[in-house]
């Protein structure tokens, strides 16, 4: 298989790697540049562990080849906290606990940051919907819709 | 493997052609590489259809849109035009999976993968879109309807692509709707779907209908029987009933754990029912919008 050179922008730094034609881009965020925030929770699109956006889109970058992201502009939970200053988001997770083992939090974070972009005032049951490819099977998912609300009202107050 | 990234549909075709291995064309991937991954499918070729200019556009055409094949659905789902004319075509695709597969799924790719439960597939038989399909030879305009060949498969060739699927012009007074069952309320594919597209007259009378179901044989099927059952009546029990019957007789599906054959074909028929009410209701509030204007 003959690997190929791609140049992209991750977080707004502009990334040159290489990887194989049909290495998905999760495996080369996480294996070829350490940005291991997302998670590969099944690699088959179910549960949105891998959760980043590729050209302003949520997407599971398990279900995206390294190839795709040629030109392309990525971000990942690596991009959320701005220097030591979290993300409204992060922080209302870390206060209401809407984490257990964590492993569901980077997409979901990724995934709640794109719906307030787009619904600054969503209602629970458009976070839920919006959430629904999100799963996490430790906190029961209520912890993480109020702190998405929380996250929110901060956010609209700002 | 290899990974390229065609800049026109001719290329693209092309190098399908070429191909002496097994190619797949990647649009959204998320039917593509779910089966490379399980390893059901070993592919020598991919070929990004993406980078095709216009492949990725939504135009007005002859009072209806055309939807390019790279069109991820959550782009479909935000134009407002699409949206107000075809509802029941906007809410099939929306269905597609979660929100992040929203973001990289296509109507075309959908299509495409051949499968009897796609959920697109019925809404776009019932608004009876035509599929245009670019090829070494040239490109042609298919009924949306003869494309799908059985469980996986589909009538075209591997040098073949789809460019754009064209919602067409409606009448005054259309409607159309769509609905599936599921045993959860999200992310699952559809055990039984409908969809409906009809027109009304001015005394709400239904004129022209177009009846599909998904995922009760071994691909989408258009029921005649259920239209006309429909046709000449203001949805009325009766005519509903009639209706409901023609899509059961219409209906032969798969046994399986997710349902049996007598609970799709029932389930089939009730879904036709409520969809061609809402259908109907949309059609009577488009002729409302109309003459607010
Ligand atoms: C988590 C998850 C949930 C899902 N839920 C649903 C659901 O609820 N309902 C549903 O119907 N589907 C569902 N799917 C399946 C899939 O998302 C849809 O079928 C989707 O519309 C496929 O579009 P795509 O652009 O990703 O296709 P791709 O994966 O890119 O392609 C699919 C197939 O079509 C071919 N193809 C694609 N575009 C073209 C073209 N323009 N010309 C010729 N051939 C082409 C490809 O070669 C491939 O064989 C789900 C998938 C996942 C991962
Ligand atoms: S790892 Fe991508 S959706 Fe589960
Ligand atoms: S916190 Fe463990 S999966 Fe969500």
């Amino acid at each position: 298989m003959k690997s190929l050179h791609i140049s992209t922008t991750i977080n707004g730094d502009p990334v040159e790697f290489i990887c194989d034609p049909d290495e998905p881009l999760l495996d080369v965020l996480r294996n070829r540049l350490h940005l291991t925030g997302a998670k590969e929770g099944c690699g088959t699109g179910d549960c949105g562990a891998c959760s980043v956006t590729l050209n302003g889109r949520l997407v599971c970058s398990c279900l995206v080849l390294g190839a795709e992201a040629q030109r392309a502009e990525i971000t990942t939970i690596e991009g959320m906290a701005e220097g030591d200053q979290l993300h409204p988001l992060q922080r209302a997770f870390i206060d209401g606990a809407a984490f257990q083992c964590g492993v569901c939090t980077p997409g979901i974070l990724v995934a709640a940051k794109a719906l307030l972009e787009k619904n600054p005032s969503p209602t629970d049951e458009e976070v839920r919907y919006w959430l629904a490819g999100n799963l996490c099977r430790c906190t029961g998912y209520d912890k993480i819709i109020a702190a998405v609300q929380v996250a929110a009202a901060e956010m609209r107050s700002a | 493997m290899r990974y390229m990234t065609a800049q026109s549909a001719s290329a693209a075709a092309m190098a399908l052609a070429e191909e002496p291995g097994k190619s797949r064309v990647l649009a959204g991937g998320t039917d593509l590489l779910v089966q490379m991954k399980a390893g059901n499918l070993t592919v020598d070729l991919v070929v990004d259809i993406k980078h095709i200019p216009g492949i990725r556009d939504i135009v007005p055409e002859a009072g209806g849109f055309r939807i390019g094949a790279a069109v991820a659905n959550a782009e479909l789902r935000e134009h407002a035009g699409v949206c107000q004319q075809w509802p029941g075509v906007i809410e099939a695709a929306g269905l597609i999976g979660s929100t992040q597969v929203q973001g990289r799924s296509t109507i075309a790719g959908n299509l495409c993968n051949g499968s009897p439960a796609a959920d697109s597939v019925p809404a776009l038989v019932a608004a009876d879109a035509v599929v245009r399909v670019a090829g070494p030879d040239g490109t042609h305009d298919v009924p949306v309807l003869d494309i799908p060949a059985g469980p996986g498969k589909t009538t075209l060739n591997k040098a073949q692509i789809v460019t754009s699927i064209l919602l067409p012009a409606r009448p005054a007074r259309s409607g159309d709707a769509y609905l599936r069952f599921i045993p959860r309320t999200e992310m699952d594919i559809a055990v039984a779907s409908a969809a409906v597209n009809l027109t009304l007259d001015a005394t709400g009378t239904v004129t022209a209908a177009r009846v599909a179901l998904g995922a009760v044989a071994p691909k989408v099927v258009l029921v005649e029987a259920a239209a006309k059952a429909i046709i000449g009546t203001k949805l009325e029990d009766a005519a509903l009933s009639a209706l409901a019957q023609a899509c059961e007789a219409a209906c032969n599906p798969i046994d399986d754990k997710r349902g049996t054959i007598a609970f799709r074909t029932s389930t089939a028929g009730v879904l036709a029912r409520r969809a061609a009410k809402i259908a109907y209701d949309r059609a009577q509030g488009s002729a409302n919008a109309g003459a607010s204007k």
